[in-house]
């Protein structure tokens, strides 16, 4: 399928004679992105370094924040709606104004990953602490289990399989906020080679950078899906049926 | 012993509203004795047992097991719900040996105990299984192996056979009466079918709506041990008739027979 995509695309642009600028042949792609291979390589590591930094910080702040939100409704009442509140902030218009803040360095990208990244897995996390079934949290009780032994041996292991389509979604979207990072301030990383190869009409290769975020995205992607596998083999089973 | 003297129970709801779940029960249950709850949906049995579990506390009354007021959960008591509620991500083993763990009693022959009561239950074999590896009806004697695995003198039932189908049903109730014989406890078990509450019990609770009250105790004269073709005898019939006609009222009894279950 793909490959007939991509005769077709190189077909196209030979019979027709585009203009390079406007859409670059895949052969050519190829070619000037192998040329600068180097470089395209450590732009790569210094996005894969941004989504990292960003899903990582998203990881460490749901958990806590998903177990506080699911604790009390007087938490839920305070915390939810300024939840909502960072979500409605446009992300691309927030990152000039975080440089400014904060300078041109790497942490108002991570900020901006991080803002995309965290607001769905909170929710996914928070869902899963809610979703274990009443009878069971009764068991607990009849055992006097402790609240934190409710947490940790009941609504976290429950939780896992929404933890888990959280974090998928989460690594997707890290990957499209370090973009939007480095589409405001950066020296370096696949955003930034788009808006500078463009502004040069190096078309071919922003076409290479953006086949290498893609390809960055779906084997992130691919990683969690592996870790669960192997980590939490009955949650990923359990999903199959249940998300398909 | 289980002691119940003039208990209420009423709920308030967030909008201000109440429901009485439960008014002015009296009820004692004696030690190893079999006693079924059954009635109409919303009669108040599963707060019964919930109050007996020490998971709610009362509104009024007394509520006593062994001579000490339930003020808390008692480690003395197993519950099994209707659905069996197992943990997806341990193995039955594990399942079964849980309400140690949030005991944090660590017994060195724990898992041979496990193993020993899922052979009663006819699980050998399956003990590193996982849940959704099993039947429903084997998830149902796994919860009740879970119910058990701290000996408790009192084992609480809430539907446990309600979501089972009705041949696994009839099996589970005289592998029920099988492992009460063998491991005699006090059992209170709640049901919707009548004749299973006549069949396991030795006084069957007939227990009544709006507000939850008990209508009638009908005790159960047929000697042990019991079958499934018991069902046909004069006294069987007798029972369930009592019982039907304080459920549905004395008309409709005699048109509906046996269908009525
Ligand atoms: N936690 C609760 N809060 C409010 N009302 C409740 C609660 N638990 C039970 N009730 C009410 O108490 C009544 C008895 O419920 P329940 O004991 O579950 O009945 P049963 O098990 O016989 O169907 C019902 O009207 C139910 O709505
Ligand atoms: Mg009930």
């Amino acid at each position: 399928m793909l490959i007939v995509l991509v005769a077709v695309w190189e077909a196209s642009v030979h019979a027709f004679s585009l203009p390079v600028y406007l859409l670059p042949a895949p052969s050519l792609i190829w070619t000037e992105s192998l040329a600068v291979a180097d470089t395209l390589g450590g732009h790569t590591l210094a996005t894969l370094r941004t989504v990292m930094y960003g899903f990582i910080a998203s990881i460490v702040v749901s958990l806590p924040l998903a177990v506080l939100l699911t604790s009390s409704r007087y938490a839920s009442a305070t915390i939810y709606p300024l939840l909502v509140f960072t979500q409605s902030i446009p992300k691309v218009a927030l990152a000039p104004i975080l440089v400014v803040m904060l300078g041109a360095t790497e942490l108002p990208r991570v900020i901006v990953t991080f803002l995309v990244a965290f607001f769905p897995l909170v929710i996914a996390v928070a869902v899963g602490l809610l979703s274990v079934p009443a009878d069971l949290v009764e068991l607990g009780r009849s055992f006097k289990a402790s609240k934190m032994q409710e947490l940790m041996r009941i609504r976290l292991p429950y939780a896992v399989p929404f933890v888990f389509s959280g974090l998928k979604v989460a690594i997707a979207l890290s990957v499209v906020g370090a973009v939007v990072g480095e589409f405001v301030n950066a020296d370096q990383g696949l955003g930034y080679l788009i808006v500078s190869a463009t502004a040069f009409f190096r078309t071919p290769v922003a076409f290479g950078a953006l086949i290498l975020l893609s390809v960055l995205g779906v084997v992130l992607f691919q990683l969690v899906v592996i870790v669960e596998r192997i980590f939490f083999p009955w949650s990923a089973e359990s999903e199959e049926t249940v998300i398909v | 012993m289980i002691r119940v003297e003039g208990l209420s129970k009423v709920f308030h709801s967030r909008d201000g509203g109440s429901v009485v779940a439960l008014h002015d029960v009296s009820l004692e249950v004696g030690r190893n004795e079999f006693v079924s709850l059954v009635g109409p949906s919303g009669c108040g049995k599963s707060t019964m047992l919930r109050l007996l579990a020490g998971l709610v506390g009362a509104t009024r009354g007394g509520l006593e097991i062994d001579g000490t007021a339930v003020t808390e959960p008692r480690r003395d008591i197993g519950i099994v719900f209707q659905s069996p509620t197992l943990l997806p991500w341990a193995d039955i083993t594990d399942n079964v040996l849980f309400p140690l763990r949030l005991m944090r009693e660590r017994a060195s022959d724990a898992r041979a105990r496990a193993h020993a009561l899922l052979e009663l239950v006819g699980l050998k074999g399956f003990e590193s299984r996982y849940p959704r590896e099993l039947s429903g009806g084997m998830q149902q004697r796994a919860a009740i192996c879970r119910a058990l695995i701290h000996d408790p003198g009192i084992l609480l039932m809430d539907e446990p056979f309600g979501a089972l189908d009705a041949l696994t049903r009839e099996v589970m109730s005289m592998e029920l009466l099988r492992i009460w014989t063998e491991n005699p406890k006090t059992i209170v078990f709640v049901t919707h079918s009548i004749t299973e509450a006549v069949l396991l019990s030795d006084r069957v609770i007939v227990m009544s709506p709006r507000p939850g009250r008990i209508a009638e105790v009908v005790d159960v004269p047929i000697e042990r041990p019991r079958t499934l073709d018991m069902e046909g005898s004069r006294e069987f019939q007798e029972c369930t008739r009592r019982i039907r006609r304080r459920i549905f009222g004395a008309d409709e009894t005699d048109v509906s027979g046996p269908a009525a279950a």
